[in-house]
């Protein structure tokens, strides 16, 4: 199995007055097709441990890997492109654009990696949406959908320049039980269909245990963790 | 590009009110500075015209820049002289006819000699100073701008047979004399001649109407004793922008002093330049005032557009891409302006060259202010707006490109 995302006792120090440890020495392979759920309790360090392996954030110490390379030497424009074509997120909130309709905002992250003509972004636009059952809501924005509607476009969104890694940071954290569902459904088949590596960060307890790895977090370590593959 | 063009134009569609506020904002400064670079310029260009065709291009007299060096001082390097008498030369360009003849052979354009001379013009017991002026009339003509300015008569008349003269119409009303009338002038060295008057100009400048009689050259030699004597060579260019090139080229050949309308003006041309400067400089004041409104809009975009910045950098934009976005923005508002803008300065421009005014002293010219009309001018205050606005967008757009999306995305979770 190939790593995806590496970590070597990475950690993340907030200088405050009083310097807070948010990830403390954590050492992490994920690899492809991995279905991972990061829990802990509030204040655990998991978003801050998903905004490191997403590089939005810089560690204070330890290093971090995505696909063999090293991201501490990268610029912050090297960063900006990794991300955009390795790593999709999904926030709790949908955090799409307001004043684009959903089709718009799932051709964005297409339309700055300038891979494809502008129809063919159309195209796997509407198809994204499809898949995830909003074809009859492409033209609509996100003040006209529902909650589950707005995550499952942030999904598409995240899926657009096809990334082998999606970080979820509470992707169901704000939606009802039956969305929640739909879009815990959506990712585990992103995992398991389409062979994307999924890192989910959630309280929910249930749904990390119908994923494949568990890793959990106490104070910014990890704590406990099941399901890690065997070959790393 | 397109993609940053169009979150731009959604972020600045979405504030319409206040981004219309800062457009007009900046189309009145583009507009009034549009209207008043035309309004300096053409008072500029009026002035420098007038200077240009007021007066000769190029004009030699009978002096030098410096005293004569001694013989003795061109023979060794030091030389100590005392008790020397100047020889009391006759003033006046020694050989005026080969040095005349020489400016005929490569001068490109028109010049004209003459002989003045000081004197008083008298005329039934009143007396007024005068300057007397021996010209070729033929050849004054071709230079002097009074041809035009001729009420009675023309230099021509002068050449009918007798002794005539042509005087300024404020010379003639202060003596009460009129055309025909004969006139008795007076020079330095005392001699005396009548003269009948043949002509009357009026020029608008009181010095040249009050003070100035013009004569053939002969007569100007005979009432000043000086026969065959010049002490004055005007010189009107083709071009003349070349006139300070061929005054010291005639300088260095005759070895008299020749002065370009430009050296001959140069504190008025310096004032020019100043003007200039001080009307540039409140151009840039009232872009500056118009870059406050846009500072203004993007300051509060990227403030209500903090959480979409956090976004855009978890998608995959830069730094860079989202101060290009903001900086967009600032100067999409300031081409706007500057487009209305020129609408409004040519607007303003168009109506002041409309404005009629009566010169108030002599009640007789109706003029209108002179415009100048200039693309250069909409391009400055374009060039201007553009700069203020891209200044104004830069600033908050640095900001915010330096967000932490991580602050963002945690504070709105």
């Amino acid at each position: 199995m190939t790593s995806l995302i590496e970590t070597t006792d990475l950690t993340r120090i907030l200088h405050e007055t009083v310097p807070v440890t948010l990830v403390r020495d954590v050492t992490l392979n994920i690899g492809e097709r991995e279905f991972v759920a990061v829990t802990g309790p509030s204040g655990s360090g998991k978003s801050s441990l998903l905004y490191l392996l997403g590089l939005l954030d810089r560690p204070t110490a330890g290093t971090i890997k995505v696909r063999g390379r090293d991201a501490e030497p990268m610029s912050e424009q090297e960063r900006a492109a990794t991300r955009l074509a390795n790593i999709g997120f999904v926030f709790q909130f949908h955090f799409l654009l307001p004043e684009f309709t959903a089709r718009e905002n799932v051709e964005i992250p297409m339309r700055k990696f300038a891979r494809l003509s502008r129809a063919e972004m159309r195209e796997r636009a509407t198809t994204l949406l499809s898949s995830l059952g909003l074809e009859d809501h492409l033209h609509k924005r996100p003040d006209q959908l529902s909650g589950g509607q707005r995550q499952r476009v942030a999904v598409a969104r995240a899926l657009a320049n096809d990334p082998p890694l999606i970080l979820a940071d509470e992707p169901t954290g704000s939606l009802d039980s039956r969305s929640s569902e739909q879009v815990f459904a959506i990712l585990e088949a992103l995992v398991n269909q389409h062979g994307k590596t999924v890192v989910a960060v959630t309280h929910d307890l249930d749904m990390a245990a119908r994923m494949h790895r568990r890793i959990h977090l106490v104070d910014g370590r990890i704590s406990e963790e099941e399901g890690a593959n065997p070959e790393f | 590009m397109h993609l940053i063009l169009d979150i731009a134009w959604t972020h600045i569609a979405g504030r319409g009110r206040q981004t219309f506020v800062a457009i007009v904002g900046v189309a009145v400064g583009v507009g009034f500075s549009i209207a008043m670079a035309a309004l300096m310029q053409g008072g500029q260009d009026d002035f420098v015209r007038q200077l240009v065709d007021t007066m000769p291009h190029v004009e030699v007299s009978d002096e030098q820049r410096s005293a004569r060096r001694q013989p003795a001082e061109a023979v060794f390097e030091v030389a100590a002289i005392s008790g020397l008498r100047p020889r009391d030369d006759r003033r006046g360009i020694i050989n005026p006819t080969a040095a005349q003849a020489w400016l005929e052979e490569w001068i490109p354009g028109r010049f004209a000699a003459r002989l003045n001379a000081e004197g008083v013009i008298r005329y039934s017991g009143r007396e007024v100073g005068a300057v007397v002026i021996g010209i070729d009339p033929e050849r004054e003509a071709s230079v002097s701008p009074i041809v035009e300015d001729f009420r009675e008569g023309s230099f021509d008349a002068l050449t009918a047979g007798g002794n005539n003269v042509v005087i300024g119409d404020t010379m003639a009303s202060r003596l009460g004399a009129g055309l025909g009338d004969t006139i008795t002038a007076v020079s330095s060295e005392g001699l005396t001649r009548n003269f009948k008057i043949v002509g009357l100009f009026h020029t608008g400048t009181t010095a040249r109407d009050e003070g100035e009689a013009y004569v053939l050259a002969k007569n100007a030699q005979i009432l000043s004793n000086r026969p065959n004597a010049i002490n004055r060579i005007s010189i009107k260019l083709d071009d003349p922008n070349a006139a300070p090139t061929i005054a010291r080229r005639v300088e260095a050949e005759l070895g008299y002093k020749a002065v370009a309308w430009q050296e001959a003006n140069e504190s008025i041309l310096e004032a020019l330049v100043v003007r200039n400067v001080i009307m540039y400089t409140v151009v840039a004041a009232i872009m500056l005032v118009a870059g406050f409104g846009i500072f203004n809009i993007i300051s509060t975009i990227t403030h209500e557009k903090a959480r979409d910045i956090a976004i855009m950098k978890s998608l995959g934009f830069s730094e860079a891409d989202m101060r290009r976005l903001f900086v967009l923005e600032g100067v999409a508002i300031g081409g706007a302006g500057s487009l209305f803008g020129w609408a409004l300065g040519f607007s303003i421009t168009y109506a002041l060259s409309l404005v009629h005014f009566e010169i108030a002293a002599t009640g007789q010219e109706m003029t209108r202010l002179p415009i100048a009309w200039s693309m250069l001018h909409y391009l400055i205050a374009t060039a201007s707006a553009l700069g203020s606005a891209a200044i104004a967008g830069y600033l908050p757009a640095r900001r915010a490109a330096h967000l932490n999306p991580v602050d963002i995305i945690r504070g709105a979770t």
